[in-house]
């Protein structure tokens, strides 16, 4: 715990399984989960460099805004999928190939 | 006793996360996902970032997942709890994702980090954040408000029935 390779071994580990889970499934609600461990992967990249390299609040303020990003980004993606359903019936990626039908 | 916490919450990160990436039934992933969240929240408070763990429940917790399970809800036929999902092209995805993982590893792990041996020992970061919030990084924290707002209006004109 007080090494910083055991964080980053987490951060990747974090990062391939939210980038396994956005390549393969196929509903657009699991997709946004996947974007959100990859966007805590790097929050604990972000905040573990702060605290063993360069020893000041920077890491942490940048953690702060992509937190704030990831609230706006999961509220308007949630809108898009409603709509979707309301279109289609069903949130499939890979069958929504046109913007309209 | 901390370093065992520490490695117990780190496989209870690895493990929920991969019941989010593997699992068959979205509702279980979805309280995996919460797992995660509340584990990440663990390790900020082993990198000494209290705020940031508060904000990490309260926004991720308390706001995310919540959204993600009323999306899941309006998006199904809610007969049984058993909403399963599948994926595709599975082996493919898991050879790319592991090849990538096995870069980003040999970049990390041969690497001899600079000051890894001190860590410095931050207390009370909520008062540094704030200071920096509207010093250093005013300009960020207004362009922030103005792009919450405007997802905020965004969402709400996007998820009228009639547009």
């Amino acid at each position: 715990m007080d090494h910083l390779s055991s964080y980053l071994v987490l951060s990747a580990i974090l990062f391939s399984l939210g980038l396994y889970t956005v390549v393969t499934r196929r509903n657009a609600v699991a997709i946004l989960m996947g974007v959100e461990l990859i966007l805590n992967a790097a929050n604990i990249n972000f905040v573990a460099f702060s605290k063993f390299v360069t020893h000041n609040l920077d890491g942490h303020l940048i953690s702060v805004f992509i937190i704030m990003l990831a609230a706006a980004e999961a509220a308007v993606a949630l809108a898009i999928v409603l709509n979707l359903y309301n279109d289609r019936g069903h949130i499939n990626v890979d069958e929504a190939n046109a913007l309209k039908q | 006793m901390a370093d065992f916490i520490f490695w117990i919450i780190w496989a209870m990160i690895v493990a929920s996360a991969g019941l989010v990436a593997f699992g068959n039934n979205l509702i279980h992933s979805v309280f995996a996902l919460m797992g995660t969240f509340l584990g990440v929240a663990g390790i900020y408070i082993f990198l000494n970032a209290d705020f940031l763990a508060v904000t990490q429940i309260v926004v991720y917790v308390g706001g995310i997942l919540v959204l993600l399970v009323f999306g899941i809800m309006l998006t199904n036929k809610i007969s049984t709890a058993q909403i399963s999902q599948s994926s595709v092209q599975r082996g493919l995805g898991l050879l790319v994702v592991l090849s990538l993982l096995a870069i980003i590893l040999t970049a990390v792990l041969p690497h001899d980090w600079v000051g890894s041996v001190l860590p410095m020992d931050f207390t009370d970061t909520v008062k540094g954040i704030g200071t920096l919030l509207f010093t250093d990084y005013l300009i960020l924290f207004e362009i922030a408000s103005v792009l919450l707002l405007g997802a905020l209006i965004g969402a709400a004109t996007l998820a009228r029935k009639e547009l």
